[in-house]
């Protein structure tokens, strides 16, 4: 588990650190070289999108006055959609934000550009080069230039009569109807739901992926998961667990950890978090293969302002995300707008991450396809 | 009604009381069962709602009998106060509406006026039939229209989720809000959105009206070689699923790099919206009478001219209503958009779409407010022009 101790690492740092003073951007290495001026982002729409708008796009845009951004919400099909462009050799991204799974996916494929995270990414103020400031643990792959961990976990109403005063503190209250009856809302993909049911098996969490890997592993989880499969909302987008949970048509669900807390602190609803077992992932940035000169010098640029200490400290003032880089921990603060100390709401807090799990995401892209069959042939039975 | 009609003794109904009070009653029961429910207690109101039916039911036939309003606003007053003491404005409103079902059953059903639409002599079979038909109808519409409906209340939500909150129930205007709306006026994404869609939408509309019509009139003419299959090929693209379509003119446009442009997403909803203007340019040239033209050209007009002066004229109905169903085609579509348009033309749906599944949002429920009143409007115009030009079809000789 180093990915877990590098986070537990970085958000102790949080603490002890308080305040220190902006960091100025440097100059990119690609400066002064012919740029376009058109770039076309893809990421993922909503808070999040939003965060990356206010942390590092409008900054950027204010200094280059003649540079013009277009957003595509397209991050959640990115894979079918580089394979498309591929395809049809019609290339019309320029920047894409994508999980490390997908970024994984997309570096085999040849789809994303492999690329050198000391020339992509600038060093840390104290000069520590990016790739030491990042980490081994958070550069899972040769195209990934990291940004955030977030992870899944679970939001629940705090008025349900029929609990009984009962709050729930561990995992395997998700899989339990008698104390906490009412309708759950779960991923409709195999990944985590199958973690976690075996976890609340009682498998420990560096035996799981040893467990899922075998027919007799992945009928426990599915038995797990039978208890509660009829009292169950399946979602597809990040948005529908809290939907559902303000709406009082679940009474329990997961999602990203980030729209939890925009549904909790930004908008007042009855939800608290559990953040027990929550299930880390990364998010970042790929540059899709076969860019122009211009475009690519551009995408550098910008990559290099965006992903530098302070910018990636400050995403984090508008999102509870967990900032890829160690040195970009000591700067987090406040919430931009509400003045809420961030600190408490991230993932990577130690009194949240006192029993996270780390997804594997390089077992998951090769057991994926498989997994999600049968994942979705339990679903139809 | 022939028989009914020369009887002027009111009608009186076939049974005895029990029939009208034992309907009536079920009514109150389901009615109750609801309003028991939003107030906590199902079967309690289930109860009381029945009895109050057969108490209405009763007072129908009996002592109201003959004074039909009144009796209405006091069944309509005492359920709201009832409801309005144990749920407050909001009680009030759904104890109105109860009120109004609940008496306008009890009257209908006493009065014997279910028998109205049928003649004197049907058998009860017939009558039952008869009502269950227009029960049946009554439901299709409503479950047609209630999600339509149920939008435009939440497009008012203080909250940003597609919830009724309780504040809202209560009908407190504290739970109500016009942000949404402002949201959609001063978001940019939003208004770009707009905009590229008034800028595809007309312009494909122009060229599938163009098209459309030109090509129904060439189809027409009895000539003309092939006419089914080239008939068959032009209407196509509202037969074939539209994500095939979609597909396909995704991998041709990127490669006559049309793919992404202003001019492919214009191109593409041409494509679709001409099916539409052919049928209906189709069907109101099968009432034109071709003599008109031969007519004009005895007189020394040219084609274009007897074109636009003689035939043009007369079949500017289904043009329009062609133009108007392809705008609405443009204006609603969002498949084809997605594969053929870039992130930089996106339009009103595609925004919705983006809205839906990443950030669920009651702006998209405000829009969708907006666009269902821009398409009553246009297909109340539609409706208009097609009584007109039943009008004047009427009133020509031919």
């Amino acid at each position: 588990m180093k990915l877990t101790k590098f986070l537990m690492a970085s958000s102790a740092l949080t603490l002890t650190a308080g305040l220190a003073v902006a960091q100025e951007a440097t100059e990119s290495p690609v400066a002064g070289e012919e740029m376009a001026n058109e770039i076309t982002i893809v990421s993922w729409g909503g808070a999040y999108q939003e965060s990356q708008l206010k942390a590092y796009v409008e900054p950027y845009l204010a200094m280059n006055p003649d540079v013009s951004v277009t957003w595509d919400e397209s991050s959640g099909e990115a894979v079918a959609g580089l394979r498309a462009q591929n395809e049809a050799n019609n290339l019309t991204w320029d920047l894409v934000d994508v999980t490390a799974a997908d970024a994984m996916r997309l570096c085999d494929e040849g789809l994303a550009m492999e690329i050198d995270i000391d020339e992509i990414a600038a060093p840390a103020p104290d000069g520590t080069s990016a790739a030491d400031d990042f980490t081994e643990e958070m550069l899972v792959s040769d195209c990934f230039i990291p940004q955030i961990a977030y992870s899944y976990t679970f939001g629940y109403r705090n008025d349900v009569a029929e609990w009984n005063g009962n709050t729930p503190d561990d995992i395997c209250d998700v899989f339990d109807l008698e104390t906490f009856p009412g309708q759950r809302a779960l991923e409709q993909r195999p990944h985590n739901n199958m973690e976690w049911a075996l976890i609340c098996d009682g498998v420990a969490m560096e035996d799981v992926y040893d467990v899922l890997e075998t027919e007799e592993g992945q009928e426990r989880a599915f038995a797990v998961l039978d208890r509660i499969k009829d009292q169950t909302v399946w979602w597809t987008a990040g948005a529908d667990t809290p939907q559902l949970l303000a709406d009082g048509e679940v009474v329990f669900g997961s999602t990203y950890n980030g729209r939890l807390f925009s549904a909790i602190v930004e908008q007042d609803q009855p939800i608290e978090m559990m953040w027990d077992t929550q299930s880390y992932d990364l998010d970042g940035w790929i540059i899709p293969a076969g860019l122009d000169e211009p475009t690519l010098n551009r995408v550098k640029d910008f990559l290099w302002f965006a992903t530098d200490t302070q910018r990636l400290a400050d995403q984090a003032k508008y999102i509870s995300y967990g900032p890829a880089r160690q040195s970009s921990a000591p700067l987090v603060g406040q919430h931009a707008e509400l003045g809420v100390d961030m600190a408490p709401h991230m993932p990577t807090n130690p009194d949240n991450a006192n029993n996270a799990f780390v997804q594997n995401y390089e077992w998951w892209a090769d057991y994926r396809d498989d997994l999600d069959a049968k994942f979705q042939a339990w679903l139809a039975q | 009604m022939a028989v009914a009609s020369t009887d002027t003794a009111p009608m009186k109904p076939l049974r005895g009381p029990g029939f009208p009070i034992a309907l009536t009653a079920l009514a109150g029961l389901v009615l109750g069962y609801i309003a028991g429910n939003a107030l906590g207690n199902g079967w309690l109101g289930a109860l009381v709602g029945a009895a109050i039916g057969a108490a209405f039911a009763w007072a129908a036939a009996g002592p109201l009998a003959d004074n039909r309003t009144a009796g209405r606003w006091a069944a309509i007053a005492l359920i709201g106060v009832f409801l309005l003491l144990l749920g407050g404005v909001g009680g009030l409103v759904a104890g109105l509406l109860i009120g109004a079902v609940l008496s306008w059953i009890a009257y209908w059903l006493a009065s014997g006026a279910y028998r109205k639409g049928v003649p004197a002599y049907a058998t009860p079979g017939q009558v039952l039939w008869h009502n269950t038909f227009l029960f049946i109808c009554g439901f299709i519409f409503f479950f047609l229209i209630a999600p339509i409906v149920v939008v435009i209340p939440l497009s008012f939500n203080a909250e940003d989720f597609f919830t009724f909150t309780p504040e809202m129930l209560a009908l407190d205007p504290e739970g109500y809000s016009l942000k949404h709306y402002r949201d959609f006026f001063t978001s940019s994404d939003w208004q770009q959105a707009m905009w590229n869609s008034l800028k595809i939408a007309p312009v494909a509309t122009i060229l599938s009206v163009a098209l459309g019509t030109l090509a129904a009139i060439g189809l027409s003419q009895s000539h003309v070689p092939f006419r089914r299959a080239i008939m068959a090929i032009l209407i196509s693209p509202m037969i074939v699923p539209l994500i095939i379509s979609a597909a396909g003119m995704y991998f041709f446009y990127s490669r006559v790099g049309l793919q992404g442009t202003y001019w492919g997403i214009v191109l593409a909803h041409a494509a679709l919206g001409i099916p539409f203007v052919i049928i209906t340019v189709t069907a109101t040239l099968v009432g034109f009478d071709r003599s008109l033209t031969r007519a004009s050209a005895n007189l020394g007009a040219d084609p274009v001219t007897t074109f636009f002066r003689v035939q043009m004229p007369l079949i500017l109905p289904g043009v329009i209503s062609g133009g108007l169903f392809a705008f609405i085609t443009s204006f609603d579509e969002v498949v084809v958009v997605l594969f053929v348009g870039s992130a930089g033309q996106k339009t009103l749906p595609w925004q919705m779409f983006i809205g839906l599944r990443e950030q669920i949002s009651p702006t998209i429920l405000a829009v969708a407010t907006i666009l269902v009143t821009i398409s009553i409007l246009l297909l109340a115009t539609l409706e208009i022009l097609r009584r007109r030009s039943e009008r004047l079809r009427g009133m020509s000789p031919g």
